[in-house]
């Protein structure tokens, strides 16, 4: 099961915790978690990359196992640690003021 | 007994404010979603328990709640708003040809006869329509390809579409004000669309009686006189006794025809209000002095100040934050960007302040409740 971590505003409209578990055939990347998180949760379709598999949203970003894949190929395979579930991913919002 | 409920949208949540017909105290209940910014809440008139919300920012982008209980409970619905025609181009801040794209929903407008039409506002400028409470969304795609489409240009809060009328008296009839095209006309239920401009001068355009290209701020009806238009513009206040064939100016002696609200009193279509603001480089009160003017029929205006801020009183008042209730006397009300709302339960002669500490207010509805 691949761990995932929401911003607090997702989890909000989720309805969920800090952190949910999702089933992701392999090879595990970044599309095919968001495919699988917005067919659990159909209320965040648009809010992390746009309808249809569209590009990530500019102020979030994506970072697993200390590292920032926000701009790698949403189709490139994730470290196995993330497969795994040893490691989560996260997706961040981007820090502000106001 | 009747009761009134105010749903206000602000910069960090949503807010439901209720009261008795006195109109004397108030809950205040929210913030909902608390720190999420939401430009517009209206409920169904024919429903009143259904709530459409718009919440809208820059991380997370659209997201549609939908109460049915009278903001208690919501659910997340469809917040997909894809243009259905190919889009095309309008023109951005230095003239270039710009495509359109979609960014936010200004404002929800649920039809007056069916509870699960709703009618949405959005930016860059289009009109969509959903007739299953939201679960879907269809643009009626032929006011965006007007022909006049390309000419169509953003002003600094974006090519939006903010306000919707639907006349009472025939629902095929629909106006839409957008910043900065204009405000165009639909008698078939939006199939087709003209813009009804005559009469709008704009000085900030190199032909200022342009058909295209007028920053109007809000329009407002009354519906037992629906043919009746009041227009708060960039500058200048109108009207239309023709269903916006033609419009005359009426801001006569207000202290400053700037401003962005225009409503109509619940009881009397001659009645109207609006908030003045100095100037479009200084969005506050001329003087510092909080004040409503209403009017009967426009030209003379009668300024209303029991209550309101008479010194160092610098906010705005946006083009969604002004509603009227439908009791008896007519209550008026409106939010700031200072975080108060104001109440008259009186027509405007005297005012109080609900609450003065929200987050800044983008939007006030009332809805006046048996």
């Amino acid at each position: 099961m691949v761990r995932v971590k929401l911003p607090y505003h997702l989890q909000n409209l989720a309805g969920v915790g800090s952190e949910l578990r999702l089933q992701v055939a392999e090879p595990v990347t970044a599309a095919r978690i968001l495919d699988a998180l917005e067919a659990a949760y159909p209320m965040l379709r648009g809010t992390i990359r746009e309808h249809g598999g569209g590009p990530r949203r500019a102020y979030l970003r994506f970072f697993a196992c200390g590292e920032d894949f926000s701009h790698q190929p949403p189709d490139a395979p994730l470290p196995a640690a993330v497969a795994a579930g040893e490691e989560p991913f996260m997706v961040v919002g981007a820090i502000a003021g106001g | 007994m009747s009761k009134v409920r105010l749903l206000v949208g602000t910069r960090k949540g949503a807010f439901i404010l209720t009261s008795d017909a006195a109109r004397k105290k108030w809950a205040v209940d929210g913030p909902h979603f608390g720190g999420l910014p939401f430009y517009h809440l209206k409920a169904s008139p024919v429903n009143p328990q259904r709530i459409y919300a718009s919440q809208t920012d820059d991380w997370f982008g659209q997201v549609v709640h939908r109460s049915d209980d009278g903001g208690k409970t919501w659910v997340a619905v469809n917040n997909e708003f894809a243009y259905a025609s190919k889009p095309g181009t309008h023109q951005w801040y230095d003239g270039t040809p710009h495509p359109w794209e979609f960014k936010r929903v200004w404002h929800f407008e649920p039809d007056p006869i069916d509870a699960d039409t709703v009618y949405a506002g959005v930016e860059d400028a289009a009109l969509f329509k959903s007739t299953d409470g939201g679960a879907s969304w269809t643009e009626l795609a032929n006011l965006r390809d007007h022909e006049s489409g390309s000419q169509w240009m953003p002003g600094a809060g974006g090519l939006c579409l903010h306000t919707i009328l639907i006349d009472p008296s025939d629902p095929q009839r629909i106006y839409v004000a957008i910043s900065a095209a204009g405000v165009f006309r639909s008698d078939d239920g939006g199939q087709s669309w003209k813009p009804i401009t005559k009469g709008l001068q704009s000085n900030f355009l190199p032909q200022p009686d342009a058909e295209i290209g007028h920053c109007v701020h809000r329009i407002a009806l009354h519906p037992s006189r629906p043919q009746t238009l009041f227009m708060q513009k960039h500058w200048d206040v109108m009207r239309s006794d023709d269903a916006g064939e033609n419009w005359r100016e009426i801001s006569g002696n207000l202290p400053s025809d700037f401003g962005f609200v225009v409503d109509v009193h619940a009881h009397d279509p001659e009645t109207v209000y609006v908030l003045p603001i100095k100037s479009d480089s200084e969005h506050y009160p001329p003087e510092g002095k909080l004040r409503v003017y209403r009017s009967q029929g426009g030209e003379d205006w009668q300024a209303l100040t029991q209550g309101l801020p008479q010194q160092d009183c610098y906010v705005n008042v946006l083009r969604d934050a002004m509603s009227v209730d439908k009791l008896d006397p007519c209550g008026i009300y409106f939010g700031t960007t200072g975080g108060q709302v104001y109440a008259s339960a009186d027509e405007g002669d005297s005012w109080g302040a609900i609450v003065r500490d929200l987050p800044a207010v983008l939007s006030v509805e009332v809805q006046t409740l048996d």
